[in-house]
Parts: structure tokens; C-alpha cells; sequence
């Protein structure tokens, strides 16, 4: 199967939950990591039992601060 | 709203010939014309942070012609600051930034008029920053959590467009929030990251220049609200790596359940959030200076 991770192809075996998903993938500071599927915000609480199936579109953010000082 | 008073506002301004002449380069766009102009003049936008992300939106809006600039810090300018904020200079050194920013501005264009504000915002007195100069736009240029979620929430409860962006190394991410649409940062980034999960500019390091491309941007984002022109990024995040070079619109919707701008807010009176504490600088300053690094 297919699913699109921050607008780039990626290819399962199987389906993974988000928090597999974030391991497979090796993000840097999988705690931290904000995950959307399909644009909505996935609660971390949730993500060991949100499914990313065939064709969902996956993103992942992290925060930013930055400007000053 | 803004808008409507914005263009009252500008209704009442006539453009002299040097303002004509320093204006014409929009004054010829079709989407601005002598009326945009006027608009750009009547604005009021407030910058919250005159470092990395606010210095450049302060100068090009200040290039523009709007017409009240309002700016926040509370801090002076350091030797290390002078590597990305480009509108503080060597012999500013020790100067308070908004007292630094306003002299490069009032040299810059004399159309504008710089308020201000001698200020670490929190909970008691950003309603009153905002409401002081009855600003239209409002720009975060801050650096720590506890100031963008603050920033978020005033806004929302104050139904004032803003726009939020960070900055780390060679990353960037910017979005917009305008009233009654779209998404709010909270809608995205639920919660303050817990104590040392974030580090900052001043721990991380950031190369200059993300400062001049998102802090650009977020002056665009104002100008459009403005001039009430182009799509806006309301309802999407949009992020930028320097070493690709790629720049990506991601869509974001708002949640429904969101503590600040959902159908039954949790917030109902702004309060301050703990201060992020991190020693990663100081830990590698002294690996630096022990020969570590």
C-alpha cells in the first residue's frame, strides 16, 4: 500500500498505527513529533491506535520558535 | 473590523507628489493602485518581537508606507543579534531594540510613526499592547512558547488577524489566523511542548537568513490582509527547508474541540505558561571554550 508522508510516496507492507508509522519512518524526536492524517490533528494519545490506511496522507511538524532574541 | 477601517481611514488621505514618487513602484501594480497605497498608509500592524523574525517584517513594512508600527521587546541589542537582525546596527550595541528599530525606521520613511512598547508581553498587558493602537494586523515575532500561545489566544479573543512564525537552523514554518476562518496555531499545535523538548534560536543556532525569508513573508501576509488581495495562509502551514530548498503548503483544518477558537472554548481568560527552561546553550558555549568543539 501507499500513503503520501509530508508530500512524498511511501510504501507499508501492512498498515501501521501512527506511532508505528513514526518509528518506521526513524522521525527525530518521535515524543515531540505533531502528526495529521487525512489535514486533521491526531492526538498523541491516540496515535498508537490511529491506522494509517491505503492512500491517507500523513504530516508531520514540529515546533518552531525562533525569532528573537 | 479592519478592513472597514482601514478604508475609512484611507478615504481620508491624498497622496503628496513625493509619495507618489516613493510609492510608485506599487502605485502602477493593479492590485495595489493609489487606493492600495492610501489603505497601506491608514494600516496599523503590531510586531511583537524586534529580533530575527520581526526586524526584517519592521522594514519592509516600514519601506511600504504603513502608516503606525507598533513594536514590542523588552530586550537590548547584543553583538549576536547583529548577524540576522538587520535592523539594528553595530553602534546599537546596548540599546533598546524598539529604540534601535524606530531610529532605522524614522530614517527610513518618515511617513511612519513607530509606537513603542518597552514590554515582556503577558497575560496582563496584551490586551492593552493591541488595543492601545487599535491594531489591524498583528505580527509574532517572538521566540518562546509561552509568548506564541499567549499571542494565539489574545488574538483569537480579540478577533485580530495574525500571523505566527518560527524559525530553527535551516527551518522555517509560518502560518495565518483570521477571524472567524480557518484554523488557529492551537488547532494545530495543541499544547505548549513540554520543558527542554524545543530548543530555541539561541540553543540551536539558525542560519540569518530564515529570519529575512519567514519575517518577509509574514510582512506579505499583512500587506495582503491590507490591501485585501490573493489567498492568505489561513488554513495552512506552510514550511521551509533551506538546504532543499522546498516549500510546502500544508493543509490544516480547525478543531472543533480546540481549547481557544472551538465551539466551546476551555480558555476564557488569557494567563501565562512557564518559561521553557534549557541549558543546551550554556552547555556548548563551555564545550566550546574548553576546546570541546
Amino acid at each position: 500500500m501507499f500513503i503520501t508522508v509530508n508530500g512524498e510516496a511511501v510504501s507499508l507492507r501492512e498498515e501501521l498505527s501512527l506511532k508505528e508509522l513514526v518509528a518506521f519512518l526513524h522521525l527525530e524526536q518521535p515524543d515531540y513529533v505533531t502528526l495529521l492524517l487525512n489535514d486533521r490533528l491526531v492526538y498523541p494519545s491516540e496515535h498508537g491506535t490511529t491506522i494509517v490506511k491505503d492512500g491517507d496522507t500523513v504530516e508531520y511538524l514540529y515546533y518552531m520558535g525562533g525569532g528573537q532574541p | 473590523m479592519s478592513g472597514e477601517r482601514i478604508a475609512e481611514a484611507a478615504g481620508r488621505i491624498r497622496l503628496s507628489n513625493e509619495q507618489l514618487d516613493r510609492y510608485s513602484r506599487h502605485i502602477i501594480l493593479k492590485e495595489v493602485g493609489g487606493s492600495g497605497q492610501k489603505k497601506i498608509l491608514a494600516a496599523r500592524v503590531l510586531i511583537i518581537g524586534a529580533g530575527g523574525l520581526g526586524a526584517p517584517a519592521a522594514m519592509y513594512l516600514a519601506a511600504a508606507g504603513v502608516g503606525q508600527i507598533g513594536l514590542v521587546d523588552y530586550d537590548t541589542v547584543d553583538l549576536s543579534n547583529l548577524q540576522r537582525q538587520i535592523i539594528h546596527q553595530t553602534q546599537d550595541v546596548g540599546k533598546p531594540k524598539i529604540l534601535s528599530a524606530q531610529e532605522t525606521i524614522y530614517a527610513m520613511n518618515p511617513d511612519v510613526k513607530v509606537n513603542t512598547y518597552r514590554e515582556m508581553i503577558n497575560a496582563g498587558n496584551i490586551r492593552d499592547i493591541i488595543l492601545d493602537g487599535d491594531y489591524d494586523f498583528i505580527i509574532d515575532g517572538t521566540d518562546n512558547f509561552p509568548a506564541k500561545f499567549l499571542i494565539n489566544d489574545a488574538c483569537v479573543m480579540l478577533k485580530k488577524p495574525f500571523s505566527h512564525a518560527g524559525i530553527i537552523r535551516f527551518q522555517g514554518q509560518t502560518m495565518t489566523w483570521l477571524p472567524g476562518q480557518g484554523p488557529c496555531y492551537r488547532c494545530v499545535f495543541r499544547e505548549m511542548p513540554p520543558k527542554d523538548a524545543v530548543p530555541t534560536c539561541r540553543q540551536a543556532g539558525v542560519l540569518g537568513v530564515m529570519g529575512g525569508i519567514l519575517g518577509t513573508i509574514q510582512a506579505t501576509e499583512a500587506l495582503k490582509y491590507i490591501l485585501g488581495v490573493g489567498q492568505l495562509l489561513n488554513g495552512f502551514l506552510l514550511t521551509f527547508d533551506a538546504k532543499t530548498m522546498a516549500f510546502r503548503k500544508v493543509r490544516i483544518t480547525r478543531r472543533e474541540d480546540c481549547e481557544i477558537c472551538g465551539e466551546h472554548p476551555a480558555i476564557t481568560e488569557l494567563r501565562d505558561y512557564e518559561q521553557p527552561a534549557c541549558d543546551i546553550l550554556r552547555q556548548k558555549v563551555e564545550r566550546f571554550r574548553g576546546g570541546a568543539e
